[in-house]
């Protein structure tokens, strides 16, 4: 079984799946690094 | 003619053979399942946030007479945390039975039920319906999410299985920097001048992530038995402490096994959480007047980065190297970064310090993330689920008496003449203390005794 996408739903499917937990976290990363350099500065 | 498959009833939506993936399955659509979860529970580590505010539920500007005190809300988070472990220990065996769409379901209608419990709470002021449904309802809801996933991930990936289990548990320490700011935001707009918004905040909180969570149950997909990835051979023989073999969740309880692993579990957090409680005051108070209290706060959200990253990336470096040269590295790199912290006041180095309890800080969290794949080194993937929901008391202790440890040995020493600054010092080098006998712990185990491996009978049974 190979781990690339096998077509294009699939290949949707990851990137979906990938934006919808992804995007939250680097809203959460970005949150903490703007409030750490705003205090550090 | 009939067959005994077919005197079966097929399977229910929720139940692990209507999950299996078919051919041609991406593996790499799982990972985001498990982190749908880990993501929400991780929130747990943010729910500080709330407390100030709730005790201000009556006075609203300021804590009026009746209004709750930090001492009771501080049971929440503890509660909780006790909930996770031995809800984990006890749901264990029922999860790995299930699977991970059952369980991530039950997990999320715990803790988003638990949510909605804690908002009737604020609303009638009764603590005891918080404890209940965040403390009770929320860390049973912890302790279901944090198990199943990672088992999940484990099977999906048994060429990198640090990796997945780093992904799962990465998710857990990022939650919080999602949770934190969200919930800040969510107060300041239900909030008006009669009104602290917490309440509806808990209502949003609880819907959107039992929503989350339960996207990650839907998506969820286990493999199909005897699957492998492409190119990879798994090995024939047990290898090291790697095996081949399987040990009964059971009997692993009963192997010294579990409780070296439990004890090293237990003192790399109890020593991570005695920088973490005391991460910003330590800051200011060993370096006064070059540190404020604003720069120590953007500190502490410093280090919450480096927890969250540790635990990928530990656990990934610990597939190349081995578990038990990566709880070495742990313990001998952490006893140093503790003396040197105790040490860096009279350095007068604050970069110094803050470089020191980041790595520290990364290795506490890396500690979560390998005990998974340490434990399916060990006993086996079988059962690696419920063994590790037994381990995870391990956390539940370290997080109840690790805080009590070091504020008692922290007063003791004040009361008895110390300077506060030097006070952190001695707890440092305390704190490396306890890592030494995990490494003891470490550097002690061995492969679990032939006589306690299941025969292939029993593990097709």
């Amino acid at each position: 079984m190979s781990d690339a996408p096998q077509d294009t739903g699939t290949g949707a499917r990851l990137v979906a799946y990938w934006l919808l937990v992804g995007i939250p976290l680097l809203w959460g990363v970005a949150q903490t690094i703007a409030n750490a350099t705003k205090m550090f500065r | 003619m009939n067959d005994t498959s077919s005197a079966r009833p097929p399977p229910g939506f929720l139940d692990r053979e209507h999950i299996v993936a078919g051919p041609g399955f991406n593996r790499w659509l799982v990972p985001p399942a498990a982190l749908c979860v880990h993501l929400c529970i991780g929130s747990v580590y943010a729910f500080s946030v709330f407390n100030l505010p709730m005790t201000r539920l009556i006075g609203i500007t300021k804590s009026a007479p009746g209004d709750w005190k930090l001492t009771e809300l501080g049971w929440i988070f503890s509660l909780a945390i006790v909930c996770l472990g031995l809800s984990a220990a006890f749901t264990g065996t029922w999860l790995d039975r299930v699977g991970p769409r059952k369980a991530m379901l039950a997990a999320a209608a715990c803790f988003g039920g638990g949510f909605l419990v804690s908002a009737v709470g604020v609303h009638m002021h009764a603590l005891g319906l918080i404890y209940l449904g965040y403390g009770v309802l929320g860390g049973c809801g912890l302790g279901i999410g944090y198990i199943s996933p990672v088992k999940t991930l484990i099977t999906w990936f048994p060429d990198r299985p640090g990796m997945a289990t780093g992904m799962a548990i990465m998710g857990f320490g990022g939650g919080a920097m999602i949770a934190s700011p969200l919930s800040v935001m969510l107060m300041h707009a239900f909030s008006t001048p009669t009104h602290v918004g917490v309440a509806e905040t808990f209502v949003v909180l609880g819907i959107v992530y039992f929503c989350f969570m339960a996207i990650g149950g839907l998506i969820v997909r286990v493999p199909a038995p005897g699957w492998a990835p492409a190119g990879y051979v798994a090995p024939r023989a047990s290898s090291g402490l790697v095996t081949t073999e399987t040990v009964h969740v059971d009997t692993a309880f009963r192997t010294p096994q579990f409780w070296l692993l439990w004890w090293v579990l237990c003192l790399n957090v109890t020593a991570g959480i005695g920088v973490i409680g005391q991460a910003s005051a330590m800051a200011q108070e060993m370096f006064p007047g070059k540190v404020t209290a604003v720069a120590a706060a953007g500190f502490v959200g410093l280090l919450s980065l480096f927890n969250m990253g540790g635990r990928f990336v530990w656990a990934s470096v610990s597939d190349s190297i081995g578990r038990k040269a990566t709880y070495v590295v742990f313990f001998v790199l952490g006893m140093a970064l503790y003396i040197l912290v105790g040490a860096t006041q009279y350095i007068g180095s604050e970069a110094l310090f803050v470089l020191a309890v980041c790595i520290i800080l990364s290795m506490y969290g890396g500690g979560f993330a390998t005990i998974p794949a340490y434990l399916r080194d060990i006993f086996g993937v079988r059962y690696v689920g419920a063994i590790h929901g037994r381990l995870l008391t391990a956390w539940s202790a370290a997080g109840v008496f690790g805080p009590v440890l070091v504020n008692y040995i922290r007063e003791y020493q004040i009361d008895h003449g110390v300077a506060k600054a030097d006070a952190y010092s001695i707890t440092m080098y305390i704190m490396a203390g306890l890592l030494l006998v995990g490494l003891i712990c470490n550097l002690a185990m061995r492969p679990v005794s032939q006589h306690h491996h299941l025969s292939d009978q029993e593990v097709e049974a």
